[in-house]
């Protein structure tokens, strides 16, 4: 794709600023950092970083009421929808007809605040956000409207000291915990917060107009402990909280089970079904996953990155990197990836191919760094 | 000191040339994590793959720049391969290698041709 026709954020002149290094992605020009991963990197676990997001997909779904909105996503979405509360948020997932997995997303049910009864916010990646759009639209009754919100950026503020800081300018935050959310205005620019993010640690994800938000990215960044981090530090810090990037750790070919994340489907709606999928998943859940999604730590200092082959002991290849990088907290190398179920077990050692040269490593339980999440008073 | 357009230096005395990356190139890869280092000893023609430079992005090859065999390398990045990112061209070099053709740095760009190319 040519530079031209990349997408510029709403923060594109303050990055500039900033002296980001810009990247493509997703069809967008994005920071991929400013100082230096490394450094983004452990500024967002010590203090607070912010990140521009707005590339993701912002989208609202309509309907005459919570109940037959809810109950139509749930035709397209395995998570309990319907029992979701004002305000609250879940992780969960779009499936096709083999239980792969078409996206990964966020549902909120707004607060009166918010929305008007009867919408329902989701936020999906950037990347798929086109190709999710359609299949919704072709999955979703008539009756319900699908829209992307119009002009709206979406900012993330991240590390143990979001709180701190957004409590100066909103009383809102402290009656948030972790996949909450409601409506607030920070100096007089209207906003929806939310306690949720993508780095393991506590954090807000603020959505607003996109001509407000460059003032707003600027009083935050204009507090002492706020830095910008870019796409680079949001990678690794996502890597060592354990979470799945879409399109590198799961696909299209790849259930939630083997995936590891069964939490995205509710627990009731695995035995009800009624979702588009549910037949395979719920095969899938009574049979068991043929692979299991796992966390590595390898030895020495080597990146055992995406694609790299993991081996038996005769060099068969048994299964694959899908995101590995150099842990800034840990100082070792740490990678996720697919492993035979019978193999996928944590403590058992296993070695990847980088080069020619043969890695060790030890599955282990993910987060491979502690999560920092706030879950309430 | 010479460099090649992917950015490595040759820095000669006699005929052993200390090779590693120009401050350009280390600020383009950002913050380096692991340096994969050549067996001393080993022969290599211009333009093999002689090393690798992790940084927590990506891995870069590095090709040798000059035909010859590896005399030394610089253990100190297997403990703190940061120092190619915070002084490239004294304390962050890569390898040294003895020469086994001269004429080859003939074909390298000096200083001022150097920076012409990185713009």
């Amino acid at each position: 794709m040519n530079n031209n026709q990349l997408i510029k954020t709403s923060l594109y002149d303050l990055h500039i600023e900033h002296n980001a290094r810009m990247v493509s992605f997703a069809g967008y020009e994005l920071p991929i950092q400013y100082k230096g991963i490394v450094a983004e990197h452990n500024h967002t676990r010590e203090q607070v970083s912010l990140f521009d997001v707005s590339h993701m997909g912002q989208l609202i779904i309509k309907g005459k009421d919570f109940a037959s909105t809810a109950k139509a996503l749930e035709k397209i979405i395995p998570a309990n929808i319907i029992d979701l509360q004002q305000g609250e948020m879940r992780y969960s997932v779009l499936l096709n007809e083999n239980g792969g997995v078409i996206d990964d997303l966020i549902i909120t049910r707004p607060t009166d605040k918010q929305a008007t009864d009867g919408t329902i916010f989701i936020v999906v990646n950037g990347a798929t956000k086109a190709n999710d759009f359609k299949f919704m639209q072709a999955n979703l009754t008539k009756e319900i409207k699908i829209s992307f919100e119009e002009g709206k950026s979406l900012l993330a503020l991240q590390g143990p000291k979001a709180a701190s800081v957004l409590s100066r300018f909103s009383d809102i935050v402290e009656k948030l915990s972790f996949m909450q959310s409601d409506a607030t205005s920070i100096k007089g620019i209207g906003c929806n917060i939310s306690r949720s993010g993508y780095t393991g640690e506590d954090g807000f994800e603020i959505s607003l107009n996109n001509k407000d938000a460059p003032k707003l990215a600027s009083i935050l960044l204009d507090e002492p402990e706020v830095e910008f981090a870019g796409l680079g530090a949001r990678d690794s810090l996502r890597l060592e909280a354990g979470l799945c990037l879409y399109g590198h750790d799961m696909n299209e070919e790849i259930d939630p089970i083997s995936a590891s994340i069964i939490f995205a489907i509710g627990k009731h709606r695995r035995l009800e079904g009624g979702f588009i999928g549910d037949k395979k998943i719920q095969q899938i859940i009574t049979n068991g996953a043929k692979q299991k999604r796992m966390g590595i730590i390898f030895d020495g200092r080597m990146p055992v990155r995406e694609g790299a082959k993991l081996v038996d002991e005769q060099g068969n290849k048994i299964g694959y990197i899908t995101s590995g990088t150099f842990s800034p907290i840990l100082q070792k190398p740490i990678a996720m990836g697919y492993l035979p179920t019978e193999q996928a077990k944590i403590g058992t050692k296993t070695t990847a191919i980088v080069r020619n040269k043969q890695v060790n490593g030890e599955i282990v339980k993910m987060p491979f760094v502690a999560n920092n999440y706030y879950r309430g008073n | 000191m010479k460099y090649t357009s992917e950015h490595e230096y040759v820095k000669t005395e006699g005929d052993i040339g200390t090779i590693g990356i120009s401050d350009y190139a280390q600020n383009q890869l950002g913050d380096i994590v692991f340096v994969e280092l050549p067996e001393v000893g080993k022969s290599f023609n211009k333009g093999d793959e002689i090393a690798v430079i992790e940084s927590v992005k990506a891995a870069s090859e590095l090709y040798a720049p000059i035909s010859g065999t590896i005399t030394q390398i610089n253990e100190e990045l297997d403990i703190e391969p940061a120092l190619v990112n915070s002084s490239p061209q004294d304390k962050g070099w890569i390898f040294k290698i003895k020469l086994s053709n001269a004429s080859e740095l003939d074909e390298l760009m000096d200083e001022e041709a150097y920076a012409s190319h990185i713009g």
